[in-house]
């Protein structure tokens, strides 16, 4: 529009100097300065644990700063509450959305700053308000429609308009992407260009490279809570990104050779799982899935990826169709059958079904054989072992704890995850069922991961590789199963596939 | 799909209010003064109940789980009925409110500021309040029960002129409340703000909802209701105290805050329901058509319940974040 003659470098209106937050002898935030300036996006980039939640919660009052100070349009504020900085102009949407599911768009939007007339809610002015702002930034909303029938999407955009209602005109967004389908993801960097456009200034936090390159003005790069790099995004590409994210040259790319898949290993047939809610989420399903290959799934969210795995690992009964193993139907054996038959399983929730938050490490490695030769005889568990053998799995899985006794929820997401994998990895298998093997785990971690994902395959273990990320499935899978509402609705391989048609099959718009 | 409370939906107690009207009528028309006493006794033992479920429908809406209604009930009735006793009706009155709401508040601390679990904290409240009562009851103190009072005009309307407009104080308090109730939950900022904390306080609290404070001010208004629902008991209807004369009414509450689906006029429709369920049974046994022994007849609420729960409390959903501490 007709701010694009606007100079850069003008008008800052956020700046943040020498910003220091210390938890006890950590320190989480070491002297960050930064700028953002008007109709900016700016990518905050940094792996688990940089400093990013933390930078953020002292923007938006959650945190007081120890030191430094945080200046909006040139004046030194102190942020003491959320509704400190909204009153400011900071609003942040926050990776779990604060919305309200029975209200109304319109109510959610306007709650804690509701239009009344003669004392009662105007909620016709509440709603006249939401289409004026949607009309504006181009954020298409219904303002009658109930938040909870809504995608995750279009709730995401509601999140913005109850920023830009309060009057924001700095937005954060904390690991926006993270929920979202690569259409929606599109959407949302059109819309934040958009945003862009009209003057709003834009943090947007993610640790994904490829939305930086796309979507972002400059780059502040965070790596253990100090500021290593501050460059516009054009002067810059994704491996000196990762480079600095994680203070070593990155392999973004998996190596690895070409598949030599073999036998069938897992056949589904007709699979039909119901979910939490007894509502059919897996509708007949047929999958394959060889030996010596990886073989991942795509899909959105909640299209039956979790009730098969579960379904497949014994942890949830099904409703109709065949399972077979090897050559095996596997109905009605129960978690530990299946392991002695060669099933390693590394589950979505590491830390509702991966471990046990309040065991040893060691305890955790060995949480698959615990009972047997050398870790246990007759009946007594031979400590010894067990700490020898842990200290080998943290070695090789380069887990970084300070003992083999230490208590695994003390460990950070990464570690904990590498926890899981050193111990499904440790024992020899046929099928590996890795259900999104590296979420909420840094670059460096997701790198090593992938690496014995794929060294798996190599030794002819049979794998099935759930993900929300497409780059993932991508860079590790030897064919790809797109699945909707429950079924396979492609099958394609990885080598040939295109992001573009992966992410029309999800969405149901290529007709497969 | 929509949710069964949202507002722009014709309110589904004015069907059910409806049919109840159209039948009463038709009751009248064909059994004359046997269906009036019935619809009369419906009204007046549903009334304490009805009041009793606003105090459900204040604090669950808010995200508190109150089974501690029962006890401030008992108290407000203990309250209510000895203050009345030395210092005349009003004072018992306000008395039964001020206790009532004291409880409350030990449940708001309780759940709010200390995060203790909900259920235990009103477990308390029903002990606590058992034990006090009975400790400190006096037999021998006798109090004349409320005047009955009439609204001109309607109160000489058929049938419906002595259920709703001839009737004592508090009960007319309790049609005010209900009504009060539906309109500020679904109508102003601040029903908007309590269904927000009841809900996902986490959301109302990022754009400044102070969520402790209206789970004080919401659990300490409901129990200022319960209490006045157990003056209701002893200073209004009876004119006495009981030991444990509320009988289980606050749990029945509950019942029927689950049957009214957290919405105030359907409640006190359920409310009704519950009490011409009552009604019709006495009127029935009074009139020797069945002959059971009056233990069976005082069962009936209590059975109804269990079958209501059974029924209903499947098909409904609570606010989403009832019973849970935040933050």
């Amino acid at each position: 529009m007709s701010d694009s003659e606007e100079q850069p470098g003008a008008d800052v209106v956020l700046e943040v100097r020498g910003l220091t937050k210390r938890f006890g002898p950590v320190v989480a935030d070491s002297e960050v300065t930064l700028q953002l300036r008007r109709g900016e996006v700016l990518a905050l980039l940094g792996e688990n644990g940089a400093g990013k939640s933390t930078l953020v919660k002292m923007l938006v009052g959650l945190l007081r700063p120890d030191a430094g100070e945080i200046r909006i349009g040139g004046d030194v504020v102190r942020l003491r509450s959320p509704r400190d900085a909204i009153g400011r102009g900071i609003a942040v949407v926050h990776q779990h959305f604060q919305l309200v599911p029975v209200m109304t768009v319109a109510e959610n939007v306007v709650l804690g700053a509701e239009p009344t007339r003669r004392g009662l809610f105007d909620h016709r002015k509440a709603a006249a308000e939401v289409r004026a702002l949607s009309q504006r930034f181009g954020l298409a909303v219904e303002p009658d429609a109930v938040v909870q029938d809504l995608p995750i999407g279009m709730q995401q955009r509601v999140e913005i308009i109850k920023a830009l209602y309060r009057g924001a005109e700095i937005l954060i967004l904390d690991e926006p992407t993270a929920v979202l389908t690569p259409v929606e993801t599109d959407e949302l960097l059109r819309i934040v260009a958009e945003l862009a456009e009209r003057g709003v200034g834009i943090i947007f936090i993610t640790h994904k490279l490829r939305e930086v390159m796309n979507g972002t003005d400059r780059v502040v790069v965070l790596r253990d809570g100090r500021v290593v790099g501050d460059v516009a995004t054009a002067d810059t590409d994704e491996a000196g990104l990762a480079a600095l994210m994680v203070g070593r040259p990155v392999v973004l790319h998996v190596d690895k050779e070409p598949a030599t898949p073999g036998a069938t290993v897992l056949e589904i047939r007709g699979l039909e799982v119901d979910d939490d809610r007894g509502r059919l989420a897996v509708r007949g399903l047929d999958l394959d899935v060889r030996a010596g290959e990886i073989l991942g799934i795509a899909g959105v969210q909640d299209n039956g990826q979790r009730e098969l795995v579960e379904a497949i690992c014994a942890m949830r009964p099904r409703r109709a169709g065949t399972v077979v193993l090897a050559g095996r139907e596997v109905e009605g054996l129960d978690v530990r059958a299946l392991h002695d038959l060669g099933v390693a399983h590394i589950p979505e929730d590491r830390d509702k079904h991966g471990l046990v938050g309040g065991y040893f490490v060691a305890e955790n490695l060995v949480l698959n054989r615990f009972d047997q030769a050398p870790f246990s005889r007759w009946g007594r568990r031979d400590f010894a072992a067990i700490q020898r053998w842990a200290r080998q799995l943290i070695a090789d899985f380069d887990v970084r704890t300070p003992s083999v006794y230490a208590r695994t929820d003390a460990l950070s997401g990464g570690n904990k995850q590498k926890v899981v994998v050193a111990r499904e990895l440790s024992r020899e298998s046929v099928l590996l069922v890795a259900a999104q093997p590296t979420r909420g785990v840094d670059v460096g971690s997701i790198e090593f991961i992938h690496q014995q994902l794929v060294a798996a395959r190599d030794r002819g273990v049979a794998v099935l590789l759930v993900s929300a990320e497409l780059e993932e499935l991508f860079a590790l899978s030897d064919r790809i199963a797109v699945i909707r509402e429950g079924r396979v609705a492609a099958v394609l391989d990885a080598k040939s596939a295109t992001r573009e048609t992966v992410g029309l099959i999800m969405a149901g718009a290529a007709g497969h | 799909m929509r949710p069964a409370w949202v507002r722009r939906r014709p309110p589904p107690a004015l069907g059910v209010a409806a049919a109840l009207l159209v039948a009463a009528f038709l009751a009248y028309a064909i059994w004359g003064f046997r269906a009036a006493a019935v619809a009369g006794f419906a009204v007046r033992s549903c009334t304490p109940l009805a009041l009793a479920a606003m105090c459900g429908i204040l604090c669950e809406r808010t995200g508190v789980i109150n089974i501690g209604i029962e006890g401030q009930m008992l108290l407000g009735a203990f309250a209510g009925f000895f203050g009345a006793a030395a210092f005349g009706v009003v004072f018992g009155v306000l008395a039964a409110a001020i206790i009532g709401a004291l409880g409350g508040a030990f449940l708001a601390v309780c759940a709010v500021s200390w995060r203790v679990d909900q259920i235990i904290a009103g477990a308390v409240i029903n002990i606590v309040a058992m034990g006090f009562t009975t400790f400190f009851y006096r037999p021998g103190f006798v109090i004349g029960s409320l005047p009955t009072w009439q609204i001109p005009l309607l109160a000489d309307l058929p049938l419906l002129g002595p259920i709703f407009f001839r009737a004592q104080p508090l009960a007319f308090l309790t049609f005010a409340v209900v009504i009060g109730l539906q309109v500020t939950l679904f109508r102003t900022t601040w029903g908007l703000r309590t269904t927000a904390v009841g809900e996902h306080p986490g959301a109302a609290d990022t754009v400044g909802v102070n969520v402790a404070r209206y789970r004080y001010g919401n659990v300490m208004l409901g129990g200022a209701l319960a209490g006045l629902a157990g003056a209701m008991l002893s200073v209004e209807i009876t004119g006495s105290f009981d030991r444990a004369m509320t009988a289980g009414r606050g749990f029945l509450a509950l019942a029927i805050v689950i049957m009214g689906r957290w919405r105030p006029m359907l409640a006190w429709t359920a409310a009704l329901l519950f009490g011409l369920l009552s009604g019709l049974v006495n009127q029935l046994n009074f009139d020797q058509v069945i002959d059971v022994p009056p233990q069976f007849v005082a069962m009936v609420p209590y059975g109804t319940t269990i079958v209501v729960l059974a029924v209903f409390s499947t098909r409904v959903r609570p606010p989403a974040a009832a019973g849970r501490p935040y933050p």
